[in-house]
């Protein structure tokens, strides 16, 4: 999933201190599960914007609403009318609903209450770990299930560098070395040849950015409707 | 052939010492530190942005040594270029007389005096041993045709101390098969302990060259930190023992005397092919070093 992390109030108030009616809008999948932009988090930023607003004597109209997912246009049309009612909407998702979210309502700003960090899992309560990249190109079938480019600071493809200490890495001791857990699990499974291959460069012409992907079903169908419209 | 190489396969034990590029561009101080080893070494290493901290290029301090009429080692860490960058430094090496390259992966950006910078390691070290050889055969990573080939004498590092060191003797083998003909290793100073992982290297290939690292201890109290906080450096009790006994002011003393009687049990039980010697800082004192090891 998608973690994020909320930003602090004084930035939060200062991007918004010139709007009076103001809808906090939450996301109900990744940043909710992570406590970061759910319905709970907008309730808790919206009592905090109100209290501020107040004190400083520039009182504001705060309207909260939460939708399942920001970055899907069909949970998003529901609450365009509500949106457009205010001067300006606070995105409690990640970029990608704070994005699609001004998209659909142009003339209305659309403010980040979040930083959108990386994607990964729960580790324990209250504790998530980067585990992808995103790099187009999944080496995971050989490395373990445990992915260098994500786990290893430093994105080592061919093994661990002179920083690695006692299964923890160089930077910080509250990183895992990933060739010490790639070793060994490869290890306990017999597949240590996996990993005595030379691997190639990265590919970073895989990830020209933004990408565009469209299912293979639909490019033929896009051609078709081409061809005949 | 390049002089370093000769001496390589000269079989005689070989000495490397390091200098560490200022920050800043008054040079006097490095220039004396090259003036002084030039001639007593077989070759000088010129550090990359050592400790991920933004001095002069490695490549223009190799410049140097080489105007000074000295044999220089670039090293290329994969942090700060890609390798774009790391291909046409190679080339510009080349054209400038530098016949030696040392691959290494680079400390990573947030131990250094640049937090925010981005770590570029596009190619990892075993890759970047790859390229060399690559573009010893006239071709580039893109496939391109070079107009004329680079020719290198190309090493790499090892940890003989990391743990685990499973994986680093994995990255070991690779590194080896890439084309590394020659290792500068990690700071050692249990030689019992050097002396394994040299079986081990001399059974992956005999012919790679192997030059064990002296880091010169300075004080007791460096000996402590460097096992608290540097990976792969484990100075053993009685050596800090040893320094911490020595007579007050006379600690470097010992740390060179304790450096050249390694140098020399390293040569007269014929365990390695010589020393690759990191003063870190006080390159004024290699000489002496040398001193102590009788060389």
């Amino acid at each position: 999933m998608i973690v994020g992390q909320r930003k602090p109030l004084a930035e939060i108030k200062e991007m918004v201190k010139n709007h009076k009616k103001i809808l906090i809008l939450g996301c109900g999948t990744c940043v909710a599960v992570c406590m970061a932009g759910g319905e709970k988090e907008v309730e808790l930023l919206a009592s905090q914007l109100r209290i501020a607003r107040k004190l400083e004597g520039n009182p504001v109209e705060v309207l909260e609403d939460t939708v399942t997912r920001q970055c899907d246009r069909e949970y998003m049309e529901p609450i365009l009318e509500k949106a457009r009612g205010c001067d300006a909407v606070i995105s409690m998702a990640c970029g990608v609903g704070v994005q699609l979210l001004s998209d659909l309502i142009e003339e209305i700003p659309v403010y980040p209450a979040l930083n959108t960090r990386f994607i990964g899992t729960n580790e324990r309560e209250g504790v998530w770990l980067e585990r992808c990249m995103m790099c187009g190109n999944c080496i995971l079938g050989q490395t373990g299930g445990i992915c260098p480019i994500a786990i290893c600071a430093k994105g080592l493809v061919n093994g661990p560098c002179g920083g690695t200490n006692k299964g923890k890495c160089e930077v910080s001791n509250d990183k895992d070395c990933a060739w010490t857990l790639i070793y060994r699990r490869l290890e306990k499974q017999g597949k240590l040849d996996n990993i005595r291959q030379i691997f190639p460069p990265k590919r970073f012409g895989l990830h020209v950015n933004p990408i565009t992907q469209v299912n293979e079903a639909y490019q033929h169908a896009q051609k078709e409707e081409a061809h005949h419209g | 052939m390049a002089k370093f190489k000769q001496a390589l396969q000269s079989g005689k034990f070989v000495v490397t010492a390091e200098v560490g590029p200022p920050k800043g561009t008054d040079i006097k101080e490095m220039l004396h530190h090259i003036d002084l080893i030039k001639d007593r070494v077989d070759a000088i290493n010129s550090t990359d942005n050592q400790s991920s901290v933004m001095r002069i290029s490695s490549l223009g301090a190799c410049a140097l040594i080489k105007q000074r009429g000295g044999e220089p080692i670039l090293q290329m860490t994969c942090r700060d270029r890609n390798r774009m960058a790391l291909e046409s430094d190679l080339l510009a090496a080349n054209v400038l007389g530098i016949d030696n390259v040392l691959c290494l992966t680079g400390d990573y950006i947030s131990v250094g005096d640049h937090k925010d910078a981005k770590p570029v390691f596009d190619l990892d070290s075993v890759q970047l041993i790859q390229a060399v050889r690559l573009m010893e055969q006239g071709k580039d990573l893109g496939g391109n045709d070079l107009n004329a080939p680079v020719k290198f004498c190309c090493g790499a590092i090892v940890t003989p101390e990391a743990d685990p060191i499973e994986p680093q003797l994995l990255k070991y083998e690779k590194k080896i098969r890439a084309g590394a003909e020659f290792i500068q290793t990690q700071a050692i100073y249990d030689i019992d302990n050097f002396k394994k992982f040299m079986a081990y290297a001399r059974k992956v290939n005999k012919d790679t060259k192997i030059l064990a690292g002296i880091v010169l201890l300075a004080s007791a109290g460096m000996a402590r930190y460097m096992n608290s906080n540097v990976p792969g450096i484990r100075v053993p009790k009685e050596l800090i023992d040893e320094m911490a006994g020595a007579p007050k002011g006379k600690a470097l003393e010992k740390g060179i005397e304790i450096a050249g009687r390694m140098i020399r049990r390293l040569k007269d039980e014929k365990i390695c092919d010589g020393v690759h010697i990191m003063a870190i800082g006080r390159e004024g004192v290699v000489p002496d070093i040398l001193a102590a090891a009788g060389l």
